[in-house]
């Protein structure tokens, strides 16, 4: 037999690592900001290609005449088709379409040369953005209290409410990882954000339940003299390869992807695979490390306490511990 | 409890291969030109904007106060729709967000259209026509307060508008078609154009006509303040029924004007509130790389698998492959009950990651079998145990993701959708998506879970309880055990 791991026993070490991490997070939030897609935000985003070269100063300016509008404006190298390049035009205000046509034709007017050709534009109403990200965090924590009533539900037996809170606090760590990743590699939050972030939230529910039921199948057929940290031990160690492996497989997939959109550049992809990478490792360490080591931990405090009441209102002393 | 027969193993193995290879390459069949989709393959599936490139537009009222119906909001709706087909876009998706007043329009770039105009397109869409019907032609000038778009100020402007009474609106006229005139015999028919009116212009419209046919006078027919025609009143119209005969020259003429009616009726002005452009030389080239993308994922995840697992593992794979088959042929329309389903960048990642996440079951099985192994159990009986030990922890893990898949269809997906009503409870108050890529994320995820469970479970089980009946395969470390 393996020698077991003692999870509930180094809770204690998992959770400063958890906080480490958090607090780098916080720390880098706190330099880097948090910025916002378009989708979010509003505001106009307007994408050309062109040719040969164009220079940054007197093309923001042009366009910022244009459209009376501060803009900013990004020159790069196209990744995708490479006998091109790109010229990113920002504004935090949206603009009507009559705009944007009027911009195009001025545009082509003014460098004709460089054959600019409208690759993509997006404009949203700042109000408009802003309802959708409130919406976007609503979801979020509509589908966390679905997911808690589930786990509470289907878990009764192992003390249901308590085991519910538990997966809530590794939830909202898993969706602070998820989160930094965006902020650490300066992404800005779009739709995507949501995507991964109830990705991870059922990722990493899905590997804590897989526990939780190997915690209360233990309990059926263990030794009724074995404390919950034993029981709890067993589970985790039981399911840790598959919980592992599982972590390993989906990395690799989530992984390819984000290696194949860092390579070409691909915006929508990078900011959906990346953060989710990151997600895979905290709901695999979440699950594993940190969820049912501090219930277990939390359940032995309670068995504790009702003793000591109990043997207080006897007034015995508690010797034997029923788990 | 009942042995399973050594064929099952190939049935099944044959049955998810056909569906992996006709999923990806549907069946055709060609008589001459002709050519018969029987089963509907991935060439056939409908890719989003961000791939094919295309167009994202929001319409909403013009004036953002005005009290408007759910009807009304039907009402834009159809004469977009209208408008998108006399365009001849007939690959359209187009939501009404009642609750917000808001008209979602995405369609593609048209291929066969090599310098296609979205800006073009979406003022052709959105151009704002309010159709009247005013007695008499006469007109004012009025100055008036306007801003101007180049400076940003307030500037004078002189607008001449009509000024006779007003008979109809848009919302009292039901349709406009242009037709021939027989009833006058003669050999060369009149083009006219016949309008029928709803029942709330039926009314006005008869006591207008019953009042200027007397004086033989005009009923005017504006469309944004602009003079489109103007019949004389020859009769008194009561059923709701009304041509509009002489001064067309041609049949055409009669149609364009059937048109603008028609088109015209807007219940009130809509003005664009955002648009998304995108142009799909970039969009391609990212198709190709996720499928690249998904193929590596996929042979290093099988691979992991086999090396790992052995006997499970090589099931897993096959299962694996009718677990992204069915993914694919859930988007591309392949059974008929599924309505196809247009595929995004995101939604090609949701079947990458389902493919990671799919061999969850069968990793759960297989753990247990090898623990039964490791026990002492025979082959069959570790087989049978690990099988039924491990079913309500892969059951409550995809409920799990199903939930969230939910959430995210009923979030970013149509707001008169199916997911998006049972979430109105809690979400009624929020417009709807500003973009659409993420609900075929929702999609493929939900659609993966589902077959993760028909091949994940089922199918595997069955291929597993029947290949290991095969005497050379009868070996524990086969199932995880030490090697003998």
């Amino acid at each position: 037999m393996k020698k077991e791991i003692n999870f509930v026993g180094n809770a204690k070490k998992y959770l400063c690592v958890t906080l480490a991490v958090l607090v780098f997070g916080i720390v880098c939030n706190i330099i880097f900001g948090t910025q916002l897609d378009i989708s979010f935000k509003g505001g106009t985003l307007l994408k050309y290609t062109y040719v040969g070269d164009l220079d940054e100063q007197s093309v923001s300016d042009f366009i910022g005449q244009q459209l009376g509008m501060e803009v900013e404006v990004q020159l790069s190298s196209n990744d995708l088709t490479k006998d091109t390049n790109l010229l990113t035009v920002t504004a935090t205000e949206d603009i009507s379409l009559e705009q944007s046509t009027a911009l195009d034709e001025a545009l082509t007017a003014q460098y004709p040369d460089q054959q600019l050709v409208l690759s993509n534009s997006n404009s949203l109403n700042p109000s408009m953005g802003r309802l959708f990200f409130i919406k976007c965090l609503v979801a979020i924590l509509l589908a966390s209290i679905f997911l808690v009533i589930y786990v509470a539900l289907r878990f009764r037996k192992i003390g249901g409410w308590t085991a519910g809170v538990m997966a809530v606090l590794a939830l909202l760590n898993d969706v602070l990882v998820a989160y930094f990743a965006f902020v650490v590699f300066q992404i800005p939050l779009n739709d995507n954000f949501v995507a991964v972030v109830l990705s991870i939230l059922g990722y990493s529910l899905n590997d804590t339940i897989v526990i939780y039921d190997r915690i209360r199948e233990n309990r059926r057929i263990m030794d009724s003299k074995c404390s919950i940290a034993e029981v709890v031990n067993r589970s985790i160690n039981q399911s840790f390869t598959r919980t592992l492996n599982t972590s390993i497989c989906t990395f690799i997939a989530i992984a390819t992807v984000a290696v194949v959109g860092l390579i070409f550049n691909l915006d929508s992809i990078i900011s959906f695979a990346v953060p989710m990478m990151f997600g895979v490792i905290s709901g695999f360490y979440t699950s594993v490390f940190l969820c049912s080591p501090l219930w277990a931990r939390w359940q032995q405090h309670i068995l504790d306490k009702n003793q000591a009441n109990k043997a207080q209102k006897k007034g015995s002393s508690p010797k034997k511990q029923k788990a | 409890m009942k042995r399973t027969a050594k064929p099952v193993f190939f049935i099944v193995a044959l049955l998810i291969l056909a569906l992996g290879y006709t999923s990806i390459f549907g069946i055709y069949s060609n008589y001459g030109d002709r050519r018969d989709t029987w089963i509907r393959g991935a060439s056939d599936i409908r890719f989003g904007i961000d791939i094919r490139g295309g167009i994202d537009v929001t319409f909403g009222p013009e004036d953002e106060s005005l009290e408007v119906t759910d009807d009304q909001m039907q009402q834009v709706q159809d004469v977009i729709s209208q408008r998108l087909v006399s365009n001849n876009i007939t690959d359209n998706e187009i939501y009404t967000d009642t609750a917000n007043k808001q008209i979602i329009v995405r369609f593609p770039w048209k291929t066969d259209e090599q310098d296609f105009d979205p800006e073009q397109a979406i003022a052709e869409l959105g151009q704002t026509a309010v159709l009247e019907f005013r007695k008499g032609t006469e007109t004012e000038t009025v100055t008036e307060e306007q801003l101007n778009e180049e400076t940003g100020e307030m500037e004078e402007v002189e607008v001449v508008r009509p000024v006779g009474e007003l008979v109809l609106t848009g919302d009292d006229v039901e349709s406009a078609a242009a037709m021939y005139d027989t009833s006058s015999g003669t050999s060369n028919p009149e083009p006219v154009v016949e309008l029928t009116l709803k029942a709330s212009g039926t009314e006005k419209f008869s006591a207008a006509t019953e009042e200027l046919l007397s004086t033989n006078g005009i009923i005017s027919i504006w469309l944004d303040n602009e003079q489109i025609s103007a019949p004389q009143v020859n009769a008194h119209i009561t059923d709701g029924k009304a041509i509009i005969s002489g001064g067309f020259t041609s049949f055409s003429e009669a149609t364009s004007l059937a048109n603008l009616i028609n088109s015209g009726a807007l219940p009130f002005s809509i003005e664009v509130k955002s648009f998304n452009t995108l142009e799909p030389s970039m969009g391609e080239r990212a198709l190709d790389l996720m499928v690249m993308a998904g193929i590596i994922a996929f042979v290093l995840v099988s691979v992991f698998m086999l090396v790992y697992y052995r006997l499970p593992g090589f099931v897993a794979v096959i299962s694996l492959v009718g677990q992204v088959a069915g993914s694919i042929a859930a988007v591309s329309g392949y059974f008929g009950f599924i309505p196809s389903f247009t595929l995004t960048l995101p939604g090609i990642a949701g079947i990458i990651l389902s493919i990671g996440m799919g061999v969850d079951a069968n990793i759960i099985t297989a753990e247990r079998i090898k623990e039964q192994i490791r026990l002492g159990k025979t082959i069959d009986g570790a087989i049978m145990a690990g099988s039924k030990e491990s079913f309500w922890a892969i059951f409550d893990g995809n409920i799990t993701v199903l939930i969230v898949a939910v959430v995210l269809m009923g979030v970013f997906g149509p707001p008169s959708g199916f997911w998006a009503t049972i979430l109105k409870p809690f979400l009624f108050y929020f417009p709807a998506a500003t973009t659409g890529s993420v609900y075929s994320f929702g999609y493929t995820l939900f659609a993966g879970i589902i077959f993760n469970f028909i091949m994940g479970v089922t199918a595997s089980r069955l291929m597993l309880k029947s290949i290991s009946r095969f005497k050379f395969l009868r070996k524990p470390w086969l199932l995880g055990g030490k090697r003998a």
